[in-house]
């Protein structure tokens, strides 16, 4: 059995109003690390076996098609031990 | 003049469109997404609400549904089709509209009386309005920021495929203030606020929205 | 764990049983072990535990309760009374309406979006349940001081909660109230209306009946959600330094609801259920006991079938579970088929898990095993009764005896500047912050919605019949003096539907109160319902039902009494209704009813620190006759708007009328001060056209309601004496404080 994971973020030139309120947020509890903050998305897939190529890149097809919005999101695929 | 309203599980806003077209002189159809059959209507509107609870994205799921497939298909062959609010995020991820419509910039859903003008009346849609006319709609909800890459923005704003603006103070970050746009062919429409819910001073701000649906009945009749 | 059956408690009498923390009482277990001849089964004690707990068995109000029904007008129009989800009415032309408000207040404060949310999840549900589609919905809301930190983490929350699903759920949000007072500060208030459509022949009622008819459980699948969430957390007052207990809070996903609402409807229409309750507090428990309750015989249910989120629940996490969006049907086997077609149309899980039998227990298997074999009625229905002591608080002899010192406004600049105050002051600002984040429109029959004086819809298209509704509390006065508090709430619920020309039809209630186990709290509880009930009595309008929250304080500090009573009215043609304000200049203003020096408990009272006097007396006779003033304006067409006073007085009905539509009033006050700041009620401006003054004195002296012209309508200022306030500064006073404070 093998995880993979697909992240999906917007793309840089999109503005991101909820990752610019949870920065906003972070300073006013206390915690000052954050240059700046972005929100995305995380998808857990579970395979069984492990992830063969061919499976990755169907992975990769099924992203492109429905887990991501390729008009303002990109997206990358790994797996996850 | 048939004119099908779309029904997705979570979609709020049928009833409303098929009351505006009755209302417009036409004949409303209700189109059940799982049916394939668009019973021979002549055009449609995919109306607004949360399909599909706006999971992954608003309208990401909706576009995959069977009616969708006859749906997108006619429209490439011409078929007059308006999306609503939602209906309007279905197009753009079913890519029969380009761009994408994205969470407002203030993050709250957001309900008002919103000032549009109208830039293109060469659409079936729109034909009704002058050039430029400001009428008053409701919009209403939470992810209405349109965004596109530049070549896009250009493509649309060259070719004035811009339907309606915004006027005044932008309600929700969309580039360039579009509250609507159309495809190259001038067919499909997606418009974020409701013309629906601007019917008659009655239960509506206004009565501005009813040309949407007037157009098309007299555009309709016209061919 | 080994599975706890009927026949292990049979043959282990002595085993020790959680029965305190699980929030029963001594004598209450010993009950439950009289009824049964044995110990109960863990799976039956959860039950009991929960469908005893003051939410659901409303022990310690029902004894004061039945006032209502031993104090209930007679009237044809009361379809379906107290007793059922929710109460039904008739409104003409074959139409029935339900409406019902209700309490979601100690989830709100721990999950504010959550508990908001599941509020109005389960207020719709219950209208759903009667029958009827739901088609709009109201938020009485009520937080602590609006400066403090904690109100900006739960306030926000809470208008997201309810606009994020009564947005999804495609209903209209016709109004509501946001008042803050630092007695909510650890005990919001939040209550949800809901109001729902039907034909008379749509009705359905929650009981299960005919043998061998099924039970369908459908909607969403059953998790862990809120276990033990209504016996625990609505029982428990929270300790000063915050939550005593950290129960599960129920998640709402308001897609499945609004799908579950559309199945449901399909379902009615083809009339395939013989009897339906929801699932709200106490879940399955709760559904399962008041179906076999309401039926002929008894019920069996295998609970193994009942299809779930998480598998790894137990029987008793199963029967506690409030997981949402679930309903119970009662179904006849020929139409099973048909029912679960319709579900499978809308993607809706639905799973038979037992039947109707001859009997008269309720009986649950585990696999086979019996786990639960109780008489139905003893849970759900005969539940402990208490009779609280009640007693008059110390406070109230003291509180009444206070003089009410407010400083006044003595020239033009005070008097601009006391408007301006209050304009602005959080309890009467402008509150569209909150409502723009709610959908006015959807279903496209709203005919009035914030910040009119009642939320209006039509009911027919053709005949443009319509309701209204109304809801209002006055907490201030309930506390100085609950008996004449609640009927002033209830005059006020009634004058502001018949404001707009609609005739007041029935009364649902949100009962919020501090613990019954404190005498004085109880006594608070005992005179409202009594003055509730005698006002309901007097006024000739029906109490349908409503909803008893006990147990909101923080240590040993009850909140105010604050009963928030639901008006209902029905209008023949909305098109005729009176609008709140007028938009054109040349109008005459009027003032209907006497205004007295009406301080103890106002606004501008409260905003100099003073919560003492006496409160004003009802006088319901004068608010009928008003009432019928009002109707008859709009019937004979003399009125060009209508506005009704309440909290801020004349000066926020000005406020509010001149800047509905931006246009100006010039008003003359022989005593100014009190004039405009006093809170004597009933009284409501109204503007007409000068050639209706005579029918509109002619109408005052018909209903003896005094009359007064005040001024008149035009300009870009409201001018009162020598004040000029322009409409300008006073939109930015009155539109700035929600923006400043929440962002």
């Amino acid at each position: 059995m093998a995880k993979i994971v697909v992240d999906v973020m917007l793309k840089p030139e999109i503005l991101d109003p909820q990752g610019t309120a949870v920065g906003a947020a972070l300073p006013r509890l206390g915690f000052t690390f954050a240059k700046s903050v972005r929100q995305g998305k995380r998808f857990e897939i579970e395979i069984d076996g492990d992830a063969t190529a061919e499976q990755l890149a169907q992975v990769e097809k099924a992203a492109e098609t429905l887990l991501a919005n390729p008009v303002i999101e990109t997206f990358t695929v790994r797996v996850e031990k | 003049m048939k004119v099908g309203v779309v029904t997705f599980p979570g979609t709020l806003d049928d009833r409303d469109a098929a009351r505006a077209v009755r209302f417009a002189g036409g004949q409303a159809i209700s189109l059940w997404h799982g049916d394939v059959d668009l019973h021979g209507v002549d055009a449609v509107i995919l109306p607004g609400g949360f399909s599909y609870g706006d999971y992954l994205r608003c309208g990401a799921i909706s576009r995959f549904a069977p009616v969708m497939q006859s749906i997108i298909k006619r429209a490439n062959e011409g078929m007059p089709l308006l999306g609503i609010c939602n209906g309007f995020q279905v197009l753009c991820e079913a890519h029969l509209l380009p761009g994408a419509l994205t969470r407002n910039h203030e993050l709250h859903f957001l309900c008002r009386d919103q000032k549009i003008s109208i830039e293109n009346t060469t659409s079936a849609w729109t034909s009704s309005y002058s050039q430029g006319q400001e009428i008053v709609i409701p919009l209403k909800n939470g992810e209405g920021s349109f965004q596109c890459d530049d070549q896009t923005l250009a493509a649309l704003e060259n070719e004035g495929r811009i339907i309606a603006r915004y006027v005044g103070e932008n309600p929700n970050g969309s580039r360039n203030l579009i509250a609507g746009i159309a495809n190259e062919r001038g067919n499909v429409v997606g418009l974020m606020p409701h013309p629906e819910h601007a019917i008659d001073t009655l239960t509506g701000p206004t009565a501005d929205g009813l040309g949407f649906f007037t157009s098309l009945l007299q555009s309709m009749a016209g061919k | 764990m080994a599975l706890d059956t009927v026949a292990a408690a049979t043959t282990s009498p002595d085993t020790k049983q959680p029965f305190l923390e699980l929030g029963l009482k001594e004598d209450e277990h010993a009950r439950i072990r009289e009824i049964l001849g044995r110990r109960p089964t863990s799976s039956e004690l959860a039950m009991y535990s929960v469908m005893w707990s003051e939410h659901c068995s409303y022990k310690s109000s029902k004894v004061h309760l039945k006032q209502f029904g031993d104090k209930a007008v007679k009237t044809d129009a009361l379809l379906v009374g107290i007793g059922e989800n929710a109460g039904v009415v008739d409104v003409g032309q074959g139409y029935a309406v339900t409406f019902k408000i209700e309490s979601h207040n100690h989830p709100s404060f721990i999950e504010p979006y959550q508990g908001a949310a599941t509020g109005v999840g389960g207020i719709v549900r219950d209208i759903l349940t009667m029958g009827a589609r739901p088609i709009a919905v109201m938020d009485p809301l009520r937080f602590g001081p609006a400066e403090a930190a904690d109100t900006r983490r739960v306030l926000p929350g809470v208008i997201a909660g309810v606009g994020g699903y009564g947005n999804c759920l495609g209903l209209p949000n016709i109004g509501g109230e946001v008042t803050f007072d630092e007695t909510y500060a650890g005990n919001p208030l939040v209550n949800a209306l809901c109001i729902g459509v039907m034909k008379h022949s749509d009705i359905k009622l929650a009981k299960a009946a005919g043998a061998g008819n099924l039970v369908v459980l459908y909607g969403a699948k059953t998790g862990g959600d809120g276990i033990g969430g209504v016996s625990v957390l609505a029982s428990e007052t929270f300790g000063a330094s915050g939550p005593a207990k950290r129960p599960s809070v129920q998640v709402g996903d308001p897609f499945v609801e609004k799908v579950l609402i559309e199945c449901s409807l399909e379902i009615f229409a083809e009339d395939l259920v013989v009897g339906i309750q929801d699932l709200g507090g106490a879940g399955l428990s709760c559904a399962t006991s008041e179906l076999a309750s309401g039926g002929t015989g008894g019920m069996s249910v295998e609970l193994d079938r009942v299809p779930l989120r998480d598998p790894s629940l137990s029987p008793e996490e199963i029967l506690m579970s409030e997981s949402q969006e679930r309903m119970c049907a009662i179904v006849e086997p020929k139409h099973i088929d048909r029912f679960l077609e319709i579900c499978k149309k809308w993607d809706v899980t639905a799973t038979v898990i037992g039947e109707v039998t001859t009997g008269d227990r309720l009986e649950i298997t585990w696999h086979g095993e019996l786990i639960v074999d109780v008489p139905p009625r003893t849970v759900a229905h005969e539940g402990p009764v208490y009779q609280r002591p009640f007693a008059e608080p110390a406070y109230i002899k003291q509180v009444n005896s206070e003089k009410v010192n407010v400083p006044l406004p003595t020239n033009a600049a005070e008097i601009k500047a006391a408007v301006l105050k209050l304009a602005g002051t959080p309890n009467l600002a402008d509150k569209s912050w909150v409502t723009s984040q709610y959908d006015k429109y959807v279903q496209g029959n709203t005919i009035q919605a914030q910040p009119d004086d009642s939320g209006m819809v039509r009911v027919d298209e053709s005949t443009h019949l319509g309701v209204a509704v109304s809801t209002d509390a006055n907490a201030n006065w309930s506390y100085l003096n609950p008996y004449e508090g609640v009927k002033l709430a209830l005059a006020e619920a009634a004058r502001n539907i018949a404001t707009a020309g609609a005739v007041p039809l029935a009364v649902s209630n949100c009962l919020n109160f501090g613990s019954p186990e404190d005498p004085g709290v109880m006594w608070q509880f005992a005179e409202t319902v009594r003055g509730l009930a005698d006002g309901c009595l007097e006024m000739g309008l029906p109490v349908t039902g409503g909803n008893v929250s006990f147990y909101n304080q923080t240590g040993s500090t009850a909140i105010l009494p604050t009963p928030v009573i639901a008006v209902l009215g029905v209008i023949d043609d909305v098109r005729t209704r009176t609008p709140m304000s007028f938009d054109r200049a040349g109008l005459d203003l009027y003032l209907l009813g006497d205004t007295g020096e009406d301080f103890a408990g106002s606004e501008w009272a409260f905003m100099h620190g003073i919560r003492g006097g006496q409160s004003p007396q009802s006088d319901l006779q004068a608010a009928m006759r008003l009432n019928a003033l009002l109707v008859a304006g709009r019937t004979e067409k003399i009125f060009t708007a209508a506005h009704d006073l309440s909290q801020g007085g004349l000066s926020a009905a000005l406020t509010e009328m001149v800047l509905r539509h931006g246009v100006g009033a010039t008003v003359t006050l022989k005593n100014a001060a009190i004039e405009l700041l006093s809170e004597t009620p009933g009284r409501v401006i109204v503007a007409i056209d000068s050639s209706k003054k005579d029918a509109l004195l002619a109408q005052a002296v018909k209903a003896k309601i005094s009359c007064t012209h005040i001024g008149t309508t035009g300009g870009d200022s409201l001018t009162i004496n020598d004040s000029v306030i322009p409409l300008n500064e006073l939109r930015k006073a009155h539109t700035e404080t929600f923006p400043r404070l929440f962002g």
